[in-house]
């Protein structure tokens, strides 16, 4: 029996197990660039001269939560990306005036990103702010009422941040290129210079609000003070220290499993658009993802190339340069980040799984996709395997 | 007491045997990876592509620019070249995620490039199609961010 002992105690020696994290110096290396202080500064973002001024991000929040920038008066930013759910919403589909067509974003690191909405449709966190306020199932408003309302309600602190207001005597009360027939039909009728001076309000309403969601920072997890205590070589404490199962699902998420190839860096996302299977949902219109936006992103007045840029050109790099063409991009959407994700369900662009282990189980078989090549392989994982996954992604958001 | 230290000896012994295999395994691997060279001859032989990233360094996530020497066999300067830029992850089967173009002839066989982004870890293929004077020719770097 002591042999049996000695025996079993000196094979625990020689692999150096027994419940130790005990990772390749490779692994180490790829669980220190997930970790939150591998986030670098946020950049500046010079196409928004404002976006780091006080007062602009102070009028920012004012206007995120005010339910008055909508058609009827129901519906701000905050009324689907809520500040006490990670700023989203719950639901499958964000509900603003109407039930949309998308999962509401969170916002925790959201100034990071070169493209914004699922399918990047926008290139700027400003010139995105503008499109739920015009979108009719989400704010539902018109630019040329947005501004009015600017003038009326905060014409003072919007001069002292901006300078003067144009003349908004004459433009009338409800007009937009986007809107229904009445108010494209009035915009249509103003003039050029209305036209500039409601469309610069409206711009500088984007600038403000994305001067505050740029405040909206991802908030240290139990697996940044794990990975924090793997880089210094201690043993993790108190709630940093990994169970066997949170222990497996991180080797697998960055080995076997994959996951790491689209989620990775500190805000587990690559930034960019991939077809990843995920069925469509019956009841919602036809979508395509990133290859049905390119076009409107190019013609859109608000992006880095338009009028309405603050700085220099040199700033447009991911407009200019952005993939066009390609089969690749039929059904790819943004990956988004995994910082707080199981407290976050359903999941997917259009909220089409309830649970995390469905998303597990459904990058798993990795069914061919409905239109366009589903990037991901099949793998085998055991139901031990699966649990572990879950079990790991639950350590992003404690 | 004397038999559980020659059961230490024999497992601390076969755990270096198998180190030493798994080492001999690795250093093999290793030696078949993919080439990652920054400046080679071309397919054909026409030209010598040379690559190198502006900021000296290839970093993930960041739009890019680098610098294109070409240069002929017999060693002049390459001018007036159109170069096609593609590529992607291989083992991925998808392109990459910008659209890189020549931006500028900076003389003396140099060109810029601007737009190239690696989003991912893992292999990378840069396929640059080279036409000029000499002729038309590709060339293919393999980068690991």
């Amino acid at each position: 029996m002591r042999r049996r002992t000695g025996l079993a105690l000196a094979l625990c020696a020689v692999l150096a197990g027994c419940g130790k994290p005990d990772f390749s110096d490779a692994e180490k290396k790829t669980i220190a660039s997930l970790a939150l202080s591998a986030l670098p500064p946020l950049p500046a973002d010079t196409t928004n001269r404002y976006a780091d001024v006080p007062a602009a991000e102070a009028f920012g929040s004012t206007l995120f939560f005010d339910l008055s920038m909508s058609r009827d008066g129901t519906v701000a930013c905050s009324t689907c990306h809520k500040i006490d759910r990670q700023f989203q919403d719950d639901l499958p589909q964000g509900f603003g005036v109407a039930r949309g067509t998308r999962r509401t974003m969170p916002l925790a690191g959201v100034a990071y990103n070169s493209f914004f909405f699922w399918d990047g449709r926008r290139d700027s966190l400003w010139a995105q702010a503008l499109v739920p306020l015009e979108n009719p199932l989400e704010q539902a408003g018109n630019r040329a009422a947005y501004a009015h309302y600017i003038q009326s309600r905060f014409g003072e602190r919007y001069e002292r941040i901006f300078g003067p207001l144009p003349d908004l005597s004459t433009v009338p009360s409800d007009a937009s290129p986007l809107g229904t027939a009445a108010e494209k039909a009035a915009w249509a009728g103003m003039t050029d210079v209305q036209r500039d001076g409601v469309n610069r309000v409206f711009a500088n309403v984007g600038k403000v609000l994305a001067a505050f969601e740029r405040s909206i920072m991802p908030a240290e997890t139990r697996f940044d003070r794990f990975a924090k205590a793997l880089a210094e070589g201690v043993s993790p404490q108190g709630d940093s220290v990994f169970s066997d199962q949170e222990m497996l699902g991180l080797k697998l998420f960055i080995g076997k499993a994959n996951c790491v190839t689209c989620h990775d860096g500190p805000r587990f996302t690559d930034g960019s658009f991939h077809n990843n299977g995920t069925p469509p949902v019956p009841d919602l219109p036809s979508d395509r993802g990133r290859i049905a936006v390119l076009a409107e992103l190019d013609a859109d007045p608000f992006n880095c190339l338009g009028a309405f840029r603050d700085g220099g050109e040199e700033a447009c790099g991911e407009l200019k340069f952005m993939r066009r063409t390609g089969a690749e991009l039929i059904r790819a959407y943004k990956t988004p980040s995994l910082r707080g994700v199981a407290g976050r369900p359903p999941y997917m662009h259009a909220g089409q799984f309830k649970t995390l282990e469905a998303v597990v189980a459904h990058y798993a078989e990795a069914a061919p996709s409905v239109e366009g090549v589903n990037e991901t392989h099949p793998l085998t994982l055991s139901d031990r395997e699966r649990a572990a996954l879950v079990a790991f992604l639950k350590t992003l958001g404690e | 007491m004397a038999s559980l230290w020659r059961y230490l000896l024999a497992v601390i012994g076969l755990a270096a045997a198998l180190a030493g295999i798994v080492a001999a395994v690795y250093l093999h691997g290793a030696g078949q990876g993919p080439d990652l060279s920054l400046s080679k001859p071309t397919a054909n032989g026409l030209f010598v592509a040379s690559l190198r990233p502006q900021s000296g360094a290839v970093q993930q996530g960041l739009l890019q620019s680098w610098q294109l020497t070409l240069v002929a066999r017999d060693g002049t300067p390459v001018e007036n070249a159109a170069i096609d830029i593609a590529g992607g992850m291989p083992q991925h089967d998808h392109g990459l995620p910008t659209s890189p173009q020549v931006t500028g002839y900076l003389g003396q066989g140099h060109y810029r490039i601007d737009g190239v982004k690696f989003t991912m870890s893992g292999l990378w293929q840069l396929r640059l199609t080279i036409s000029a004077a000499q002729g038309s020719d590709t060339v293919v770097f393999n980068i690991v961010p």
